[in-house]
């Protein structure tokens, strides 16, 4: 089953340039698509569309066959995606509790239970809870941002370059709670540029290229490809 | 010179209340609001005109506090006026700032617009209440309590400092405890993921212009219960409170109410040696030594 499509999706930040042209793309429910592509090939606008902090000039996004293009981010939300913006995604001057109680801001229920499922995730999380994010680590804010996207208990996730700024070390680290993350049945859409490892993990995988799609296919078959290793994995 | 030091503290507080708001505002909308100083002023003409004549003519008795210069009528006139001002406040930003944020306009275009309703107001007051010094309680004796080395301090002045201190630790609690005081801290933060994070941004913007504006009238009625009321009193404060608010880092409101306090000391003390008018220049001299020493404010690096 389908759970969230764009389709034909023209954005960009002006009227005048258009970063993406007709991408269109699919995730399936319970599974990971991560998208690849070199530098300004549009993948985090595809993210910002999907999300409503763009509108698209044409296309649409559904979610579970509802159309929800042109929601506004805290509508979209509310609907069940949750956006983790690759820079600048945590509250700095917030304790880590303060930031899980920032990303739960649209739940009127009581949310301390998903709190201690967020630190069970991160156990690093709930030793610090009382420390401010801004003195974090780069791997441990990366982490809050994360659980902060997900005390909505989003159907989707969408992640923006988690790996940015990593040690190699962490990156494996991060990379191993994202498959934890979607084991506990969430969707998600990766947008990496450290596209081996976004690939390996990845059910389906898509290239873009110039804000368009030029692949796309199994996450395996893509590793497998010749084209690809060559222009986008580095040989 | 240990009464002028106490004297500053009074004047200190109220410039914190302007300087509050000011760094509230700036540390959400990165907005240099020059009619910061001239919300203080309508606010404490708002409540010149309940209690000399609106609450007058509805009958609110005269009577006065103890030894405090002033009565019912300025505890009704005082909430009201916090109100009216936070009201005003919202509605500069509707009206014209939201505006021209939404054209896209910089900084110095918002200020410039800002010094525009600074003047806008301050024509107002000049209008309806003339140019002339103004009390709310005219020919009355103000006597001191003697303090113990010799400090004379008037009742009012003890309770102005007790009603800041109320108001900051209540700031202080609604910012730490409360969901909303905690989006306004996520949207000073970081406003892309407050938005991202499903937060009404527009909301907090008017909370944050509406606290701005009601703890700028409470500090203009202070500083009118203190000294006087004047059409100039808000220019007057202006360079105060921007001394304060940059000298206690922009945008930390414990900062705003330190470098108020520091402004007010260094400028009263600075009376002891020199012309009082010299005080605006006094207050800069303060805030360039710290800036020296201090790049980023007192709390500058902390947040981090």
């Amino acid at each position: 089953m389908i759970i969230l499509e764009a389709t034909d999706i023209t954005a960009g930040y002006t009227t005048e340039v258009n970063i993406l042209n007709n991408v269109s793309i699919k995730l399936k429910s319970g599974k990971i698509v991560s998208v690849i592509g070199p530098n300004g090939a549009g993948k985090s606008t595809l993210l910002k569309t999907i999300f409503g902090i763009l509108k698209p000039s044409t296309g649409n996004v559904t979610l579970s066959d509802e159309d929800i293009t042109g929601l506004k981010p805290d509508k979209v939300a509310k609907r069940g995606i949750s956006y983790v913006p690759q820079v600048d995604n945590v509250f700095p001057s917030m304790t880590i509790q303060e930031n899980l109680e920032m990303g739960a801001f649209i739940r009127s229920d009581d949310f301390s239970q998903r709190i201690d499922e967020i630190y069970a995730l991160f156990p690093v999380l709930g030793e610090r809870r009382k420390q401010k994010a801004g003195q974090l680590s780069g791997g441990q804010r990366q982490m809050v941002a994360m659980g902060r996207a997900l005390m909505l208990d989003p159907k989707v996730l969408l992640l923006d370059e988690p790996s940015a700024g990593l040690a190699p070390n962490l990156v494996d680290m991060i990379f191993e709670k994202i498959i934890d993350i979607n084991k506990a049945g969430v969707s998600m859409i990766i947008v990496e540029q450290n596209a081996r490892e976004a690939l390996k993990m990845a059910d389906h995988g898509y290239v873009l290229a110039m804000g368009k799609n030029v692949l796309d296919d199994t996450g395996d078959a893509l590793l497998a490809s010749e084209e690809v290793g060559r222009l986008y994995l580095g040989g | 010179m240990l009464e002028l030091f106490v004297y500053g503290i009074v004047f200190g507080s109220i410039i914190s209340l302007g300087a509050i708001g000011l760094t509230l505002v700036f540390g959400i909308i990165r907005f240099a609001n020059f009619a910061h100083g001239d919300l203080m002023s309508i606010g404490a003409y708002i409540a010149l005109f309940m209690v000399t004549g609106l609450l007058a003519w509805i009958g609110v008795p005269d009577t006065t506090f103890g030894s405090l210069s002033f009565g019912w009528r300025m505890l009704i006139a005082f909430p009201v006026s916090m109100t009216v001002v936070g009201g005003m406040a919202i509605a500069a930003d509707r009206i014209l700032y939201r505006k021209l944020r939404q054209k896209g306009s910089g900084a110095v275009m918002l200020a410039m617009s800002s010094l525009g309703v600074a003047f806008i107001i301050r024509m107002l007051i000049l209008i309806f209440w003339g140019a002339d010094s103004l009390f709310y309680k005219p020919g009355l004796l103000r006597p001191a309590v003697e303090l113990p080395l010799g400090v004379k301090i008037r009742p009012d002045q003890i309770l102005i400092l007790i009603l800041v201190l109320g108001l900051v630790i209540g700031l202080h609690l609604f910012m730490q405890k409360s969901k909303m005081g905690k989006a306004m801290r996520a949207t000073a933060d970081n406003m892309e993921l407050a938005l991202v994070s499903g937060i009404d941004t527009e909301r907090v913007i008017i909370l944050t212009w509406g606290i701005g504006g009601a703890l700028a009238a409470a500090g203009g009625i202070l500083y009118g219960i203190d000294v006087q009321v004047h059409a100039y009193m808000g220019w007057n404060f202006l360079i105060p409170l921007f001394a304060a608010t940059i000298l206690g880092t922009i945008g930390n409101m414990w900062g705003a109410l330190v470098g108020g306090l520091v402004i007010g000391v260094v400028q009263q003390v600075s009376t002891a040696f020199l012309m009082p008018t010299y005080k605006p220049a006094v207050a800069f001299m303060a805030m360039i030594l710290i800036l020296l020493i201090r790049p980023k404010g007192i709390f500058g690096g902390k947040q981090e």
